[in-house]
């Protein structure tokens, strides 16, 4: 079944065709992103939407104490659980290797990025600061879950306002939101892009997904320059290959960017 | 006596209910009460795996519910299941199961997914009324639907669908109900604080009622999806 639909996918990109009519460097439709769908109890949420591909983002604050090694900086954190909700694939159980993949991949681009000026998450230098953790869950899996992720992510940090803290009693009320949002400094993004027999492309189905010989994720910031990278897939990819995958991821980045 | 939230005593939170929100789960539905807004999602009937829990007279309901850890009233909920979760996936297994005739799968899994986006109580009645949509949805046969609520108890007045301030901090005597709206029986049952046996049946008279609205949401999100052909 796979090798058939393998074989179906790689005769249609020879014509530069897709299953769903797409061109190959074309994302599906609608790609939206919405605000606050979990107000009341999360600190920030969003729903990403890609074509019929459909994620959740919600962001939680806690104190604590920082680490070691970074006394006066908070921390994110960001932990995927794919819901056998989304995909009659996933089961129940700890995380597999692939929401492993997913989390820390979406992380390293937020992290390494700078996206959240973790100074400012210092409440007292050497012993309390913020965590910021971002939960991500696919509704709908139908491809792509990367570049949902990532959009999802940023958006609901967009989208977060601190709890109240009250420093005498050290709790935090997170029935009281503040005005404050998160130190959002910068937007790094991932786009993730696919070659299948020798074609790049953008945005892959489920089955495009299993056909992959190689991926790369690119996380990019607003001025183009590159903050994250993850390559997968069990095929090599060449220099001009990776060169060109960049462009591509840049170019991308930008237009989701406008989504937020 | 003036509810929290401005409510009338008999009054439920205003409710939405959408079917086929998942397209790849073969049934699907969301259930929202008040700010209580649950998804579920139904495979199946689909073999069962371990090969060693097949039962070649009865298929299995399997019912997973879980919380996503932005959706509690507080700190962050840790993910993965808990001994609450696992009682409540229990109890909604059985809230269901008088609806569907299992008989017909043989050494097969019903499966449905429930996920709590956020949360301000009932959210294992939520879950429940999202889950028989969803079963509906998949076209499994069904004897009835299954609509689901908490009463409680509250300064010596029954009050319908309580939410998070009355059962955490008002101190409600929380009941989680629910029943097949044809024949008015109940196949979820939980009490929580104290209540005399006459005011208890009080209490489920006026359950059964509001149920009667719910199934009426329900019913009417479930006919929708076939109205609206541009939809698919």
């Amino acid at each position: 079944m796979t090798s058939m639909m393998h074989d179906h996918i790689t005769a249609l990109l020879q014509k530069e065709m897709r299953e769903d009519g797409r061109k190959p460097l074309e994302y599906r439709k609608p790609i939206k992103v919405e605000y606050d769908i979990s107000p009341k109890s999360a600190e920030g949420s969003a729903r990403v939407t890609i074509g019929e591909t459909i994620v959740v983002a919600g962001v939680k604050l806690e104190v604590g104490a920082p680490f070691p090694d970074s006394q006066d900086e908070g921390n994110i954190m960001v932990n995927v659980e794919l819901t056998p909700l989304s995909n009659p694939e996933y089961e129940l159980g700890p995380p597999s290797v692939v929401a492993i993949e997913y989390a820390r991949v979406v992380d390293r681009a937020l992290r390494e990025g700078h996206a959240l000026d973790t100074k400012k998450l210092c409440i007292k230098e050497g012993e309390k600061v913020w965590t910021v953790i971002v939960d991500l869950y696919p509704i709908n899996d139908a491809g792509n879950l990367f570049d949902a992720f990532s959009l999802a992510a940023l958006a609901a940090l967009k989208n977060a306002n601190f709890p109240t803290f009250d420093k005498k009693t050290e709790k935090i009320d997170y029935k009281k939101k503040t005005k404050t949002p998160l130190p959002l400094d910068k937007s790094p993004l991932e786009v993730t892009v696919i070659k299948i027999n020798g074609t790049l492309m953008v945005d892959p189905t489920i089955e495009e997904w299993k056909s992959v010989d190689a991926r790369l994720t690119v996380g990019v910031l607003e001025n183009g320059v590159i903050c994250a990278m993850q390559k997968g897939g069990p095929k090599a990819l060449t220099m001009e290959d990776i060169s060109k995958m960049v462009d591509i991821a840049v170019e991308h980045t930008a237009k989701l960017r406008k989504l937020l | 006596m003036k509810r929290n939230d401005g409510r009338a005593p008999e009054e439920l939170r205003k409710m939405e209910a959408k079917t086929g929100i998942i397209k790849r789960a073969d049934g699907s539905a969301m259930f929202r009460i008040g700010e209580t807004i649950a998804y579920a999602a139904v495979y199946g009937p689909r073999e069962l795996h371990p090969k060693f829990m097949q039962n070649p007279e009865k298929g299995l309901l399997r019912c997973n519910y879980n919380m996503m850890a932005f959706s509690g009233s507080g700190d962050r909920v840790r993910p993965s299941a808990n001994r609450r979760s696992r009682e409540i996936s229990m109890v909604i297994e059985k809230a269901l199961e008088p609806v569907l005739d299992l008989t017909a799968y043989p050494n097969a899994v019903i499966d449905i997914f429930i996920e709590l986006v956020q949360t301000d109580a009932g959210t294992r009645c939520a879950g429940i009324c999202a889950a028989a949509m969803a079963l509906a949805d998949a076209g499994i046969p069904m004897k009835d639907l299954v609509s689901a609520l908490s009463v409680g108890y509250l300064r010596n007045e029954i009050v319908v669908d309580i939410n998070g301030e009355e059962d955490m901090n008002e101190g409600a005597t929380d009941i989680a109900f629910a029943c097949l709206p044809i024949t008015g029986e109940v196949s979820l049952l939980q009490v929580d604080g104290e209540i005399k046996k006459d005011v208890l049946l009080k209490a489920l008279d006026k359950a059964k009622e509001a149920a009667m609205k719910i199934a009426e949401v329900q019913r009417k999100a479930l006919k929708e999806r076939y109205h609206d052909k541009h939809d698919a």
